[in-house]
């Protein structure tokens, strides 16, 4: 655990050394902040204020949690590719460390950096409650939610990182398996024949999502996400072994 | 301390090490000789856990590479080949980074890595410690590479091509560290020249086509290439007809084969430089020695020419390569 935090705190350190990471954080809070404004029609997300209506936190949980499918991948597409690519791997493989315990370092590291990009986040928050009444309910299951979807975001695209030593692709295939199990899932619920459309209500992340920005919490939201989590952490394990083996 | 048994490492259809076996005593400096895509790094890289081999064993203070793989990484300092170092750190907080992976405790980190820093000479600038690794000159580098894998202070150091891309007076100056070092660590070293190697190690194992052609000291692998003795001698000529004689009578010497003008050296005009080829190793130096002196010749050069490994190391090198690919054209 010690040598996790030693390698998570190096990853965080590297995140505020690349502008890389800046980059992709303002973009994250220029498109939350347009959507919290102005709404995003093609998702169905009304803007936050809107004129005789309570202002909705909803809204902005769900416009967080749509652009972390491109978000979450760009924050980790470097992880393990760049390890892979510079040949850093070699030293990493052969220093007393487990593999068990690289990914989980990656893994923390990139939590922490998108704990310090929800906070930057609380402005919008700031905004609502002073002028509106936001929910304090609906704002702590908010953030709970953006948590844990966020840990199997990256999980993902920790894995995604796993599997190749380049960086866009590792990008490229995170964002189309979120994408699918966020934005194709939802569609595929409401106009796809009776099993598909049951199996994809089931498996779509904002299925669950939805309830942690209503402010309720789900069981099935907790297990859906930390499952997920913990099987592409474990994917990412076994992809790290296979590498010795080629 | 390092015993490895008929290793082998395919990758695909490839065989990059072919059962080799070898053994390595504690406190030796070791080269592993061979030309490009010999099997080294791959040898090394089974040696210090990074891959599995396909067949055989190998392991290190006799813990089992595979099986008991992060107690022969506590023991093993690896340097890799190109020495990968994470660029956007600085020389100080990548070495602290390392130490903590180390296991090395935290009052004694900032300690180690000044140790190992000094002991490669990158505390001399003064901001050395603080520079970017990114921003390093390759010598630099690969002496950051070097204090890291110093850090821990193992018994065993794995380093794979050391001195390559180094200047000569960085080349020397590894040579001396890596002397130095040998005083309490057992190492291992690659290079693909042998005459940083041969300078530097007591045992010398040489490698071609994923197999071990031969190993030795440096001295036992010479004794192997020296074969009948070969003089050079320089002579003042004294027109034709007397260096006619002269070779006739040096050929008449005990034990002298033939007596030929040496094409090697550079010619001047005055001066006769013969080869003189013995039947034995014998050192044919003195009689070549009294005979002149009897005669009143005037030698300016006498010298004994001994093979080199380098011969020996291409000759060796040379045949491994011929086989496989005769091998190949038979299948």
């Amino acid at each position: 655990m010690k040598k996790c935090l030693v390698l998570a705190n190096r990853e965080l350190s590297t995140y505020f050394y690349s502008p890389m990471a800046y980059v992709i954080g303002a973009m994250f809070l220029a498109v939350t902040a347009l959507i919290f404004f102005h709404g995003l029609g093609l998702l169905d997300i009304p803007p936050v204020f809107r004129p005789g209506e309570e202002a909705s936190l909803r809204s902005l949980f769900e416009a967080m949690a749509y652009i972390m499918v491109f978000t979450a991948p760009l924050l980790t597409m470097r992880l393990m590719s760049e390890e892979f690519r510079s040949g850093t791997i070699e030293k990493m493989l052969t220093t007393p460390i487990s593999d068990t315990q690289i990914v989980l370092g990656k893994f923390l590291g990139v939590m922490s950096f998108y704990a310090v990009l929800l906070a930057t986040t609380l402005v919008f928050m700031g905004l609502v409650a002073r002028y509106g009444q936001p929910d304090a309910g609906v704002a702590v299951m908010g953030y709970l939610g953006m948590l844990l979807l966020g840990a199997a975001f990256t999980a993902v695209g920790i894995f995604t990182s796993s599997i190749t030593r380049y960086q866009i692709l590792a990008a490229l295939v995170g964002i189309t398996i979120l994408a699918v199990f966020t934005l194709l899932m939802g569609p595929l619920a409401v106009y796809a024949p009776s099993p598909v459309s049951e199996i994809a209500a089931r498996a779509g992340a904002m299925t669950y999502f939805r309830d942690f920005a209503k402010g309720m919490l789900d069981t099935r939201g907790l297990v859906y996400f930390i499952s997920g989590t913990v099987l592409f952490l474990f994917l990412s394990v076994k992809s790290l072994e296979s590498r010795r083996w080629r | 301390m390092i015993e490895v048994k008929h290793l082998t490492k395919w990758y695909g259809r490839v065989a990059a090490v072919n059962d080799i076996s070898f053994h390595v005593d504690r406190g030796r400096i070791v080269g592993f000789l061979g030309p490009n895509g010999a099997g080294k790094s791959t040898t090394l890289k089974i040696l210090t856990c990074y891959q599995p081999a396909t067949s055989g064993s190998a392991s290190i203070d006799g813990l089992d590479v595979l099986s008991q793989s992060m107690e022969v990484r506590k023991r093993v300092g690896y340097m890799p080949e190109a020495v990968p170092l994470y660029p956007e750190m600085r020389v100080r907080e990548l070495l602290m980074f390392f130490a903590a992976l180390r296991d090395i405790p935290r009052r004694r980190r900032s300690a180690a890595v000044d140790q190992a820093a000094e002991r490669c000479w990158l505390s001399k600038p003064q901001d050395m410690m603080r520079r970017k690794v990114g921003e390093l000159s390759r010598g630099y580098k690969q002496r950051v590479g070097l204090a890291e894998v110093l850090l821990h202070n193992p018994p065993v150091l794995v380093l794979d091509e050391p001195t390559i891309g180094l200047d000569p007076a960085q080349i020397r100056a590894m040579r001396d560290l890596i002397r130095e070092l040998g005083q309490d660590h057992t190492i291992i070293f690659s290079s693909h020249i042998l005459a940083e190697v041969e300078q530097v190690s007591q045992q010398l194992i040489l490698i071609a086509g994923g197999r071990i052609v031969a190993g030795g000291t440096p001295a036992e692998l010479r004794q192997r290439v020296v074969g009948p003795s070969r003089i050079i001698a320089e002579i003042r000529s004294a027109g034709d007809e007397a260096d006619k004689s002269m070779i006739a009578d040096l050929a008449a010497i005990d034990g002298v084969k033939e007596v030929v003008p040496d094409t090697d050296g550079q010619k001047e005009a005055g001066w006769l430089r013969l080869a003189i080829q013995g039947t034995s190793a014998a050192d044919l130096r003195g009689d070549v020695f009294n005979l002149a002196s009897s005669k009143g010749w005037q030698l300016r050069e006498l010298r004994r020419q001994v093979g080199s490994l380098e011969d020996f190391f291409i000759q060796m090198t040379y045949q491994q390569s011929i086989k496989p690919a005769a091998m190949a054209a038979q299948a």
